[in-house]
């Protein structure tokens, strides 16, 4: 059988057990990893082999040389496909990979099939497509949140990948890495419970309502756009169109009307709840469950409700 | 500093869309506009001129209606456009409009290549790296902030950790986030002096190019079927009790 690969992005993400649980379905599956790899977690997902380059180029400079570490490993162990995170990063690859190897590349990808067809989501969750590349082998992004990721336990074979790096690949230097502290909540991408807070949260203070309810939850912390551009919560929580598309288990909405725009980054979520004190919110539309009501009362209680349980 | 924006006319995300009989992107119906992200695209470049002086040239591969988004692209100020359009790009993939896209930036001078960090129909990021591979050059991606310092552009973007500082020389492809500034509106001066503004068609045989086969193609298509519209219950004192209760019932506490 070919291999598959899968480009493993830092910290063994739950997207990258998603793609593991994937390939095993396409072939043998080989993890590329860049820097220190969790070898034990990703065998234990299937991994049989772990190709690991650690040239400080991959560190230092934005992208292009992790496309051509994968586009070389391409060419020398012809895979049945390349499977990479639908995140910013995992695409750029992609992008820089299809060029290298000309051929194409599907993104946004729910499921891939063992012939590399993928079923996309398309219009911001407003349909899905099935699709496939015509030119050239499968290198498919893959969304967080679209499988079970499901353990199958392989001894993977450690390979050191020695790929030289072009000064081309040098130009985009990373000059500084700043961490801001966010907590122990879950990554907002991938949490299976995300609880979102709109501008009818009011101000920045009242948040703390939302965040309390989120970590009863075990969930993560998101706002309309309406509430990051008043300022009541930082931009890289906004979820819609111009944020970050979730599409986890629950998806509670906390004083948001369900514009359009907010619905392309939270439609496929399995359940949603949402509680807003206008009756003909359009959230209702696509709410499993609504309270029309306060939030500044509603959520307090189930709060308590939901400590007492 | 000669600068190029890419803008994309995209339909617009607030209606519905969807896919023709021929599993494309249907672009033919009204409700075609700017992609978002591009509008911020274009006024980074405008501070830029108005700031180092230079050029800014609008740069779009679409269908001839996308002329009408040219034009609004021009009324906000940058001085000239060029439309690449052939029937030949009709359902174009993303690898192949990357391979039109790089053959007409080479066709022009440009320090600097500005375009949106993503287009909204779809949605695939990729095109700033595609073009910067193919030109060999830097690609700075989601800028929330710019800076320009003699020939060096640096970045500041936002990760899920935190944000970064990135830096690269010109000429380099810099894709911006909505956060970077506030696009201005075109002025009634501006969209008169756009209908003037020379826009240089091309096809690609001007490009130097030949038609090529799209790299992936779709199958079928599903659109979502609408949400059944669940439980709605009134606060009447009990509200946040039910809410808690339905959390339960579905094993989510
Ligand atoms: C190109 C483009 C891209 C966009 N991208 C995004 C995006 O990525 N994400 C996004 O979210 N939006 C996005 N938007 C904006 C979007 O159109 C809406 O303006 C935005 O989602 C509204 O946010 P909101 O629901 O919080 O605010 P509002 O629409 O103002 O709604 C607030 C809601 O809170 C309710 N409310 C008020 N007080 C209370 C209370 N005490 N208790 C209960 N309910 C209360 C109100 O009834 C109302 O329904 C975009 C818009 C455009 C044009
Ligand atoms: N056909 C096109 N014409 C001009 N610019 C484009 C085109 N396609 C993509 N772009 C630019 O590339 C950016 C990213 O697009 P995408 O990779 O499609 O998400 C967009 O915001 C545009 O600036």
């Amino acid at each position: 059988m070919a291999e598959v690969l899968v480009v493993v992005e830092a910290g063994v993400k739950k997207v990258t057990l998603e793609m593991l649980t994937i390939a095993r379905g396409m072939g043998d599956v080989s993890a590329v990893v860049f820097g220190d790899a969790d070898t034990a977690k990703l065998g234990e997902y299937g991994a049989s082999k772990v190709y690991v380059a650690s040239d400080p180029a991959v560190r230092d400079h934005l992208v292009a040389p992790k496309a051509t570490v994968v586009a070389s490993l391409v060419r020398q162990v012809s895979p049945a496909a390349v499977l990479l995170a639908s995140t910013q990063e995992g695409k750029e690859i992609a992008g820089r990979l299809a060029v290298k190897l000309d051929n194409g590349l599907l993104t946004d990808a729910v499921d891939v099939a063992a012939d590399g067809t993928a079923t996309q989501v398309v219009f911001a969750g407003s349909g899905t497509v099935r699709s496939r590349v015509t030119r050239g082998l499968p290198i498919v992004t893959v969304r967080a949140n679209s499988v079970t990721p499901s353990p199958s336990a392989a001894d993977p074979v450690v390979t050191a990948l020695d790929v030289t790096v072009s000064d081309s690949d040098k130009l985009a230097t990373v000059v500084e890495r700043v961490a801001e502290p966010k907590g122990a909540r879950p990554e907002l991408s991938e949490a299976s419970i995300v609880v979102s807070g709109g501008r009818g949260v009011g101000n920045a203070a009242n948040f703390t309502l939302v965040e309390e309810l989120a970590d009863l939850l075990g969930g993560a912390v998101g706002a309309s756009r309406a509430a990051v551009d008043s300022g009541f919560y930082p931009h890289q929580f906004q979820v819609g169109q111009t944020g970050k598309t979730v599409s986890p288990q629950l998806y509670v909405a906390l004083g948001i009307s369900g514009a359009i725009q907010h619905r392309a980054g939270m439609q496929t979520s399995k359940t949603i709840v949402a509680v807003n004190k206008d009756p003909e919110a359009p959230i209702f539309e696509l709410a499993d469950f609504g309270v029309v009501g306060d939030l500044f009362t509603v959520v307090p209680q189930a709060a308590d409700e939901i400590r007492k349980r | 500093m000669n600068i190029v924006v890419l803008v994309k006319q995209v339909p617009d995300s607030g209606a519905a869309r969807t896919l023709g009989a021929d599993l494309t992107v249907e672009r033919a119906s009204a409700g075609n506009v700017i992609n978002e992200m591009d509008e911020y695209a274009i006024e980074e470049a405008l501070k830029l001129k108005e700031a180092y002086g230079g050029t800014v040239t609008v740069l779009t591969m679409g269908p001839a209606h996308a002329a009408e988004s040219i034009r609004k692209a021009l009324a906000m100020g940058p001085d000239e456009a060029v439309h690449v359009t052939d029937e030949a790009l009709a359902g174009s993939c993303a690898v192949n409009t990357s391979t039109v896209l790089a053959a007409a930036l080479r066709t022009v001078n440009a320090d600097l290549v500005l375009c949106g960090a993503e287009s909204t129909d779809g949605r695939v990021q990729v095109m700033p790296h595609m073009l910067a591979e193919r030109l060999g050059i830097a690609a700075l991606t989601g800028a929330r902030k710019l800076t320009v310092d003699g020939a060096r552009l640096t970045v500041e973007r936002q990760t899920d950790e935190g944000y970064e500082v990135v830096t690269a020389p010109t000429p380099a492809v810099v894709s911006v986030w909505d956060t970077i500034n506030e696009p201005r509106y075109p002025s009634f001066k501006g969209i008169m002096a756009a209908k003037k503004k020379p826009v240089r068609t091309v096809s690609i045989a001007d490009l130097g190019l030949t038609p090529e086969e799209p790299t992936s193609a779709v199958l079928e298509f599903s659109p979502r079927p609408p949400r059944s519209a669940g439980t709605k219950v009134v606060d009447d004192g009990a509200g946040g009790t039910q809410l808690a209760g339905y959390l339960a019932a579905g094993k989510f506490v």
